[in-house]
């Protein structure tokens, strides 16, 4: 299969969103551009930005290595992802108001009744419930893979509690001081006014208890969640408290934080703690992490929750399958984003299929995340294989599998020059009443190891800095 | 049949609480067989944060404990006028799908001790079927006080083999579940014959069937709801119908009393 680069192009000539970059590139000297890379190391070091790493004892807190070479996406390639991701995240938000009432899909057999009723990211206690603004995506994270100069794929959804903007915001903040003259060459769209565009989104989507300018809060779990760097950095970029569940109380029928001039009522809650854990009296009772009474308050109209709780039934990996006839369903138009060709193994013939041909398929966990528990057929060993069988024919509800896709190479800078990387993209999408907000760019991930299609940081991978031109 | 129903519950504190939540489903529901002519809940030592109808349309109300309380006391009273419709409560009503009814909760697992039920249970339809596994229930499970545990499940209360009206509707829904049937419970208030004094609130089962809607099973009593019977909430098992269900910082160990009256006014 050729692999399509993104700078090189296919046919080896450089493509026009790296023309000007590769022409400054071509003038450096690689001593200096080696200095740099070790002065972004450190600036990285200095912030403290840094992602632990579950599973993993003897290295808790590590750098995401960066790399200095930017991902360049020309303004008209961008044009395209950006509808298609508003029209994705429209779709998205339509089907879980859907879901959470009439359950017109599930009547139409669009999506199969099995698909929601034995999913535990559907939530009952959401059933009836309107969230303020009918907002229930607030913050998406849609991931995306290039396979040729036209070919994107929606590789997942993630309307959770999508991570890692922090680190499309430091990206643009390092490679600006590191490489200033490159900005006055490229006409980069900016990324720095995410923080601004997400309170304001956040603000505009206030609760109708909600009196005068809305009060916008971040509940983080602590800590020890592996993106607390972040949940804290999002508070102090934006304006706004970074609160635990501890420091809020049930005070005049809110949800209030302890100030030093006593309890204030908290409009918008940007909470990025799991919905089991959001309150032990509707949820999880042992969590400890939580508020309890907080979803009573939420159902009563007294703050607004981003995202919504039980908005994990729309990035699921087996209804992500059904994303095409969802997009079609609620918005009448073909979806613009191609979806990857999934097999759900809970289907006969399809495990067959699988079963039939492992080794050259991804397989992927239902609910899993972060790129754990998954089976890249081409790299496993037969032993992995096999072991993957058992797996499969004991759970196979439990996954899916999809061809593993020739994901497109950035150049990455090493000691010995260029070489090419695969990467994916992460663009964030902000939703509120009144409109949707496309970040230009978002957070490319870059598999750092030569060959490797995994881009998780969890697994080794890095980021880089992804510039949306102004054509 | 008019009923007067008068229920407090005192909670004693062994400390000062300095924080929680108490969330309260005592509001009685509106439905064919029962019209709600007045009805008033008050807290001592509490405070009403929010009210709302949940998915299983409960009237659901929120209060905090008032700083450093040791008692707290929920007092419930009012007025319903009763109708018999033998234990039928109707159709299926509101958003919640009737599937959502045949999943199983923590409470409501069928495990060995169902299957083991199921397999005795004889009948042409499933209304016959559903009243031999109350029957089959209530030989199954002796009715017994103070000796089951509120965390008990479905299983655990046939492995024991006693247990209170909780446990009797727990196994009621598993089993129904198990059949493809879609069962809830029920909490709620029942005047026992010639009885003013009632020992504590009551709780039982109902299962929908096709072309008649939700009936109703007291499997503890060995009968269908009749006029004697209010409901109060509803949900998958009791942790989504418990009158009460709080939440509470601090270290004090907790003691709760009951004094419920259920008279009969017309």
């Amino acid at each position: 299969m050729d692999m399509f680069d993104e700078m090189q192009g296919q046919e080896g000539h450089i493509r026009d969103p790296y023309a000007t970059f590769d022409a400054w590139l071509s003038e450096e000297d690689a001593t200096r551009l080696r200095a740099k890379s070790r002065e972004a190391e450190d600036l990285f070091r200095l912030t403290g930005i840094t992602f632990n790493v579950y599973g993993r004892s003897e290295a808790e807190e590590r750098l995401i290595p960066f790399d200095i070479i930017p991902r360049i996406i020309s303004g008209r390639e961008w044009q395209r992802l950006e509808r298609g991701i508003e029209q994705r995240v429209r779709a998205i938000n339509a089907f879980l108001h859907d879901i959470y009432h009439r359950q017109e899909i599930l009547r139409a057999g669009r999506v199969p009744q099995e698909m929601i009723s034995g999913n535990e990211a559907f939530l009952p206690q959401m059933i009836g419930v309107m969230p303020p603004g009918g907002v229930y995506t607030h913050i998406t994270g849609i991931d995306l893979v290039r396979t040729g100069p036209d070919d994107f794929f929606v590789l997942e959804d993630n309307a959770r509690t999508p991570s890692g903007v922090s680190y499309m915001l430091e990206n643009r903040e390092t490679m600006l001081r590191m490489f200033p003259e490159l900005f006055n060459a490229n006409r980069v769209r900016p990324v720095s006014d995410y923080p601004r565009n997400l309170r304001r989104s956040l603000a505009a989507s206030a609760p109708p208890a909600c009196e005068g300018t809305p009060t916008v809060a971040v509940l983080t779990p602590g800590m020890y969640n592996s993106a607390y760097y972040e949940h804290a950095f999002l508070a102090d970029k934006m304006g706004v408290e970074l609160v635990e569940g501890h420091d809020l109380r049930i005070v005049d029928g809110r949800v209030a934080m302890r100030t030093t001039r006593g309890y204030q009522p908290i409009d918008v809650l940007y909470r990025r703690v799991d919905d089991d854990f959001l309150d032990p009296l509707s949820f999880n009772p042992e969590s400890t992490l939580g508020v309890p009474g907080i979803m009573d308050v939420y159902r009563a109209g007294g703050i607004t929750i981003a995202n919504a709780p039980g908005t994990g039934i729309s990035d699921d990996k087996a209804i992500y399958s059904y994303m095409p006839e969802i997009v079609e369903f609620y918005t009448g138009e073909r979806p613009i984003l191609q979806n990857v060709p999934t097999w759900r193994c809970n289907e006969k013939e399809s495990l067959d299929y699988v079963l039939a041909n492992l080794s050259e398929l991804v397989v992927k966990e239902v609910h899993g995340s972060g790129g754990y528990g998954m089976l890249i057929g081409p790299a496993a060993s037969k032993k992995e294989l096999k072991s993957f069988e058992r797996k499969l024919r004991a759970r196979p509800g439990n996954y899916i599998a999809q061809p593993t896709l020739s994901l497109s190479t950035v150049p990455v800078f090493t000691n010995k020059g260029l070489a090419p990387r695969h990467v994916d993209l992460r663009p964030f999408v902000l939703m509120s009443p009144e409109r949707i907000n496309v970040t230009p760019g978002g957070l490319t991930r870059v598999a750092m190891k030569k060959g490797s299609l995994v881009v998780n940081s969890s697994q080794g991978g890095g980021t880089k800095d992804t510039w949306v031109l102004e054509d | 049949m008019r009923l007067a129903i008068n229920h407090t519950t005192r909670y004693r504190y062994t400390a000062p609480v300095p924080y929680g939540v108490q969330q309260i489903r005592l509001y009685p529901k509106p439905t064919r067989a029962q019209t709600v002519v007045d009805w008033s809940i008050t807290v001592k030592g509490a405070t009403k944060q929010v009210e709302f109808d949940d998915h299983h349309r409960n009237h659901v109300m929120l209060f905090s404990f008032d700083p450093d309380v040791t008692e707290l006391v929920v007092h419930s009273q009012g007025l319903v006028d009763m109708a018999d419709t033998a234990g039928i409560v109707g159709p299926h009503e509101g958003l919640t799908p009737l599937w959502l009814f045949l999943s199983s909760t923590g409470h409501t697992k069928a495990g060995k001790g169902c299957r083991e039920i199921l397999r005795r249970i004889a009948g042409g339809t499933d209304l016959e079927r559903l009243h031999d596994l109350s029957s089959q229930i209530h030989g199954a499970i002796a009715y017994e006080t103070g000796k089951s545990e509120i965390a008990w499940t479905a299983e655990d209360a046939l492995a024991a083999g006693h247990g209170v009206c909780q446990d009797h509707a727990h196994v009621f829904i598993a089993c129904a579940r198990a059949m493809g049937l879609p069962a809830r419970y029920v909490s709620g208030y029942l005047r026992m014959d010639g009885q003013d004094e009632q020992s504590a609130t009551h709780a039982w089962a109902e299962a929908h069937v096709d072309n008649i809607g939700w009936v109703g099973f007291d499997v503890s009593n060995a009968i269908s709801p009749d006029m004697r019977y209010v409901r109060v909430a509803t949900g998958l098992d009791y942790t989504e119908a418990a009158p009460v269900a709080g939440h509470r910082y601090g270290m004090a160990d907790e003691d709760m009393d009951v004094t419920l009256r259920v008279t009969q006014q017309q």
